[in-house]
């Protein structure tokens, strides 16, 4: 475990300004690194950086590796409302990712506690470009302009969607404390989604939109990573404070995950009532909210059986992998891995 | 009686599901250069998952590494695959690579740190599969 400072200091991101120069004026004679210093990635102060660089990097892609045109047969079975509520949907979606990429990931930057974490967030912050990007790649293929026109203008006048955006944001603005930021973070990235994700997961496990719904696979699991990693970050600067701080920290992270709940439930039922949906849905938002909360390190807040996710929609998350219970006696006990992950080279046998 | 082995990286879920459950584990170490300590003669392992979109990279390095020697693989006899289904089809592969591997059961596959369902389902089934509870100190 690195000291919090020493070493560290020293190879300050070149974009960082300590939080303290930030807030205390007064501090801002003490210059935070007199030189510039080039990244080392052979030198490392945390592992993960370098692990989640090469998963994201590996996970790189384009909207225009997935064929979405093979849905517009599909697309034409969807009745008007349901159209509506898919571009609604994926425009709310479009919002978090310009959020997360214009404001979130760039904000987090000079909290950066060793360059590879401000290398890994300029990474982070260009992939939601391209999430944002592929929405509208969906939109051109499948729908009118006139259409699209009208979400966007929805998605400015929706109260609820608005008030998430802001709620999120106030915790981005300059001055803010960069662990308070980092919770937001997760929450927007493991939480805030997934009243979006469901729609295309319910239309794949109906065997609708299914090249829309590999698209939006690609967005979950960058996702994934993203929340996995400023969680992970977040879990490290808890260990340097005391356990006041980090009671105050969690105070704030379930009051902040109860308000975008509310706001969330709203959004939900104003979305999915038309089509009886919403009930499954709110199970849905429990179960990645408590997913949320295990990425900052944090107990579940929903009890289990609040959480329990129709299995159609697990499917389609994870198409092929049924979850094993040899214990149980369901699933088979023995499974053949994919060739290609036994072929690692670390393997000796 | 058998015993429990598990790896966590340092987002530690892994770690905190074993320490609810509340059994005595060995903890792989994260540095590949640490010393394994001793594990116990026949023993489940709890394997998280860290494969790319490919699959590639599924077993931690630290578990090859663990696994690789043949006095302690011969003692593995299921094993309990942990990661998120957010990955996709990847989900808990690291569990799948191992039981192919090693020719042993995959006894169960849960997200993350685990819920309650899963602590209560991995307890009952160890208890159950060694047919005796399992040791605390």
């Amino acid at each position: 475990m690195m000291p919090p400072h020493g070493p560290l200091r020293a190879h300050r991101p070149l974009g960082n300004v300590r939080q303290d120069e930030r807030t205390h004026p007064m501090k801002e004679e003490i210059k935070p690194c007199a030189v510039p210093r080039a990244i080392n990635w052979n030198r490392l102060h945390d592992e993960k950086d370098l692990e989640v660089w090469n998963r994201l990097t590996v996970n790189f892609w384009l909207p225009e590796k997935v064929p979405l045109s093979n849905d517009i047969q599909s697309w034409a079975t969807l009745k008007p409302e349901e159209q509506q509520l898919t571009i609604r949907v994926f425009t709310g979606l479009t919002l978090l990712d310009t959020i997360q990429n214009a404001v979130g990931a760039p904000a987090m930057m000079p909290d950066a506690i060793t360059p590879h974490e401000e290398a890994v967030l300029t990474n982070i912050a260009f992939m939601e470009a391209v999430h944002a990007r592929s929405y509208s790649s969906i939109f051109s293929t499948l729908c009118s302009t006139k259409e699209v026109d009208e979400a966007f203008r929805w998605s400015e006048e929706n109260p609820h969607l608005q008030a998430k955006a802001r709620a999120i944001l106030q915790t981005y603005a300059p001055g803010a404390n960069p662990l308070k930021r980092k919770i937001a973070s997760v929450f927007l990235e493991s939480f805030l989604f997934y009243s979006g994700f469901y729609l295309p997961m319910y239309w794949s496990s109906r065997a609708k939109l299914t090249n829309t719904a590999d698209l939006i696979r690609l967005i979950i699991r960058d996702e994934a990573v993203h929340g996995y990693y400023i969680g992970y970050k977040f879990q490290r600067a808890m260990e340097r404070l005391s356990e006041a701080e980090r009671a105050e920290l969690k105070d704030y992270a379930f009051g902040l995950l109860f308000e975008l709940y509310e706001i969330e439930s709203r959004y939900t039922e104003e979305l999915y009532d038309p089509l009886g949906l919403t009930e499954e849905v709110k199970v849905f938002l429990h179960y990645n909210a408590n997913k949320a909360l295990q990425n900052l390190g944090f107990e579940s807040l929903f009890p289990a059986e609040a959480a329990e996710v129709n299995p159609a929609i697990l499917a389609a998350l994870s198409p092929d992998s049924e979850n094993h219970d040899f214990f149980s006696g369901s699933g088979s006990s023995y499974v053949i891995g994919r060739a290609v992950a036994t072929e690692d080279e670390d393997w000796d046998f | 009686m058998g015993g429990l082995v598990f790896y966590s990286s340092s987002s530690g879920n892994t770690a905190r599901f074993v320490e609810r459950l509340g059994c005595d584990a060995v903890r792989i170490p994260i540095s590949m250069k640490a010393e394994i300590p001793p594990v116990p003669d026949t023993f489940v392992l709890i394997c998280p998952t860290f494969a790319d979109g490919e699959g590639r990279g599924a077993v931690p390095k630290q578990v090859i590494r663990f696994l690789n020697a043949p006095e302690r693989r011969a003692g593995l006899r299921g094993v309990i695959a942990t990661g998120n289904r957010n990955f996709g089809t990847t989900y808990a592969l690291a569990g799948r690579v191992i039981a192919a591997k090693c020719n042993i059961p995959l006894l169960y596959s849960f997200e993350l740190a685990g819920t309650e369902t899963d602590l209560a389902r991995v307890k009952n089934g160890l208890d159950a599969f060694w047919e005796t509870p399992c040791l605390t100190t």
